[in-house]
């Protein structure tokens, strides 16, 4: 029986942690409890995806099929179709929608994460942050996928990016996760009391801030001249997404200057803005900077809203 | 000093019933400020400590808070009002198998609940064959979940909680899973749990079970925590409220309270007597040791029925009764004084007669007793007062069952064969306390 006690891991002397379960307890004291499940996130990650491609037949060739299908039916559509006579315009539509998919998956899964896990959330004690985030990281999981497949277009299309650039993805990945993180947490936590947040961000997402990006039209091109003729550009920066789809078609489409249009003997026109790298670096550090006090506010409601979630669900 | 595990200090639960729930923005509009509630507090100011090493039960009826309060310790549900201060790694087992994903296979879902739990992959990977074959299931697992039975289901869900290695093991009612011999095995873990000093907090309606296992027992009723201390006087306390509840439900024959801390009111019959019912009992006086300091009594003290009459005219025929009845109405023993071959003469006026009882054997409960007077043979019945009185009886032992007989375990050892060299000749008797 000494040899019991004695054996490793038996629950004596070592470090313990302590845990305050209690209706007030401080944000970075949850963040803390965050980092400590963080393999929680990794898990329920890996979960989303492998039960999402469970029982079919081309199991996760799909993350790589769907968006390219996706892709090339735009190219068909915007080619053959609906010309706007940007040169390679699929390219332009495809990056912007790299950063843009990312942020709606992300939106839309994590509003109902909270409620979908009911069963969980009611027996299972873990941050409950940790479900809204999960649901950021299977997007990024999903944006690797489409990025994947990105890059295999622009080989196929022998499209040059701006390589000097690259380092400018990064860059406005930190405010585009960060900011998807804010609106995942808020989110979640207010459709458990609300249940109309979940309906209601399928058409705002979905559609109304889609075309407030500039992903299917051109900033330089549509947005700028009218707006800036009234000196209310700044109006259109007010939307975060507006200037980290903006550094995505920087990078990837790259075709700065006057480009011909396609259609015709028209003039050429500015497809992206005449900017400088560093231009682009400000306004992701002013998005982040944003988002980071929202993310801040998030966790202030979801810590107030938290506590009942059991109850509620 | 020991140190606390888990300190809930002053906790207190509400929920708020919605008498008609408006979720979605439309009606929360329309009954802006009048949605209809009413508070139910679940959980009053509960305090307690509970020191590392020790087995705590919680005793209640059904809907007195006690997964409330083992919800709050898990953190799953958060205090209205206090905090609960957990100190170590707490493992809670409020349903087993919650948050197994269907789809996934036996392996994968033991890496998820796993973290769920809050372990690293490299700690599951320590303990993953344990888990494993502590359910049983190595040749399932790497079977969907989904097409468990609902036994491999639950035994895969105690088998990845209880080898997680928690410092703080919380269980609610999730003991009664599996077969026998599972549940002997859960039960087997959960005392290895005790002997290497880790903290058990489990909820159970069966104080058999309590007793059995728990060290200090804490019994909730509708919120408020009534008693906090060893199990004998706890599952005392709680089948007294037991009790009570059941009290409510037969108000009609529930005519005497019992004050607590004082001896049960005695009966006091004001019947008359007349030719037919020539004696009668007018009061029963059951005594032991401990009354008037506690309101019952400990198992193997004596136990005294004083039996109060009045005779309108003496008699050598009359012959007292006692029945002492459990529970259930079961008569335990059924004793008359003629049967004792005790003659009473009994004179014209007022007396009593008492029937001493040695030792009171039976483990806790309550004791009804009923008594009479008949003719001698049985012939006649001149008085019978059914229930009578009652005797509550605690049990401060570990043994569970009906009665407490004398028991002492010994140990004799033979020379044994082999390396293994015993001390020689060596016996070992203990007397078992009661």
């Amino acid at each position: 029986m000494a040899l019991e006690a004695a054996a490793p891991g038996g629950g004596i002397g070592r470090v313990k942690t302590t845990r305050v379960v209690s209706s007030h307890v401080s944000v970075p004291k949850r963040i803390v409890e965050i980092w400590r499940s963080r393999q929680l996130i990794v898990n329920l990650v890996s979960t989303e995806i492998r039960v999402k491609y469970k029982n079919s037949f081309l199991g996760l060739v799909w993350s790589l099929l769907s968006p390219a299908m996706t892709l090339t039916v735009f190219a068909i559509v915007f080619g053959v179709a609906l010309k706007n006579g940007y040169p390679d315009f699929v390219i332009l539509l495809f990056s912007g929608l790299l950063a843009w998919n990312l942020f709606q998956t992300a939106v839309l899964s994590a509003t109902g994460a909270i409620v979908n896990n009911a069963g969980l959330v009611k027996k299972v004690s873990f941050p409950r942050e940790i479900l809204a985030l999960a649901s950021v990281g299977s997007a990024s999981v999903f944006f690797f996928f489409q990025a994947c497949v990105m890059v295999i277009f622009l080989a196929v299309l022998h499209f040059r990016p701006a390589f000097a650039l690259l380092w400018l993805i990064p860059v406005a990945m930190v405010p585009l996760l960060v900011f998807c993180s804010a609106m995942a947490i808020f989110l979640a936590a207010v459709n458990v009391y609300l249940r109309d947040v979940q309906h209601l961000i399928e058409v705002v997402v979905g559609s109304a801030w889609f075309w407030a990006c500039p992903i299917v039209y051109s900033f330089a091109h549509i947005v700028s001249p009218k707006l800036s003729a009234h000196h209310i550009v700044w109006i259109y920066f007010l939307n975060p997404m507006t200037p980290i789809v903006m550094t995505f078609e920087r990078v990837l489409y790259a075709k700065t200057g006057l480009v011909p249009l396609t259609t015709g003997a028209h003039t050429p026109v500015l497809l992206l803005p005449p900017w400088g790298p560093l231009t682009y670096v400000e306004l992701d550090a002013a998005v982040l900077g944003a988002s980071l006090l929202f993310l801040y506010l998030a966790m202030l409601v979801f810590g107030r809203l938290a506590g009942n979630f059991a109850e509620e669900l | 000093m020991a140190t606390v595990a888990v300190d809930v200090q002053g906790v207190s639960k509400r929920f708020r019933l919605y008498h008609q729930k408006y979720t979605s923005l439309k009606e929360r509009v329309i009954h802006t400020g009048r949605t209809p509630y009413t508070d139910l507090w679940a959980l009053r100011d509960i305090n307690l400590e509970v020191n590392e090493g020790d087995t705590v039960g919680i005793l209640g009826r059904n809907g007195s808070g006690k997964s409330t309060l083992l919800k709050c310790v898990c953190g799953v549900l958060q205090p209205t009002e206090g905090q609960v201060v957990v100190r170590g790694k707490l493992a809670g087992l409020l349903e087993l198998g919650a948050g197994f994903q269907p789809d996934l296979t036996g392996r994968q879902n033991i890496y998820l609940n796993g973290s769920l739990l809050g372990l690293s992959k490299n700690e599951i990977d320590r303990v993953f064959d344990d888990i494993v074959a502590f359910a049983e299931l190595d040749q399932f697992i790497d079977n969907q979940v989904k097409f468990y039975s609902s036994g491999m289901y639950v035994r895969l869900g105690f088998a990845v909680a209880v080898n997680v290695d928690p410092d703080i093991l919380v269980i609610d009612e999730v003991l009664a899973v599996g077969d026998e011999r599972f549940q002997r095995k859960c039960l087997d873990r959960v005392k290895q749990f005790q002997d290497q000093g880790r903290t058990i907090i489990f909820v159970s309606q069966s104080p058999d079970q309590v007793r059995s296992v728990a060290d200090k027992v804490v019994v909730l009723s509708d919120g408020h925590m009534v008693a906090n201390g060893g199990p004998g006087e706890a599952v005392r306390i709680f089948r007294e409220h037991l009790n009570e509840a059941g009290d409510v439900l037969a108000a009609d024959q529930a005519t005497e309270e019992v004050a607590p801390g004082a001896a049960p009111a005695p009966v006091r019959v004001v019947e008359t007597t007349d030719r037919l019912h020539p004696i009668r009992i007018t009061e029963v006086l059951p005594v032991h040791p401990g009354t008037g300091e506690r309101p019952y009594l400990i198992t193997g003290e004596p136990l005294t029925v004083t039996l109060r009459y009045t005779a309108a005219e003496p008699t050598t025929t009359a012959s007292f009764v006692v029945d002492i009845s459990d529970d259930d109405g079961l008569v335990l023993m059924h004793t008359t004084s003629s049967d004792l071959d005790v003659h009473l003469a009994i004179a014209a006026g007022t007396g009593s007669v008492s029937f001493r009882y040695e030792s009171f054997p039976f483990l806790d409960g309550l004791y009804t007793v009923s008594v009479g007077i008949e003719g001698r043979g049985g012939g006649q019945l001149y008085d019978w007062k059914e229930g009578a009185a009652t005797v509550e009886v605690m049990n401060p032992t570990r043994s569970v069952g009906v009665v407490a007989l004398p028991v002492a375990v010994t140990l004799d050892q033979e020379t044994a064969v082999g390396t293994w060299t015993p001390v020689s000749g060596a016996s070992v008797a203990v007397e078992v306390e009661r």
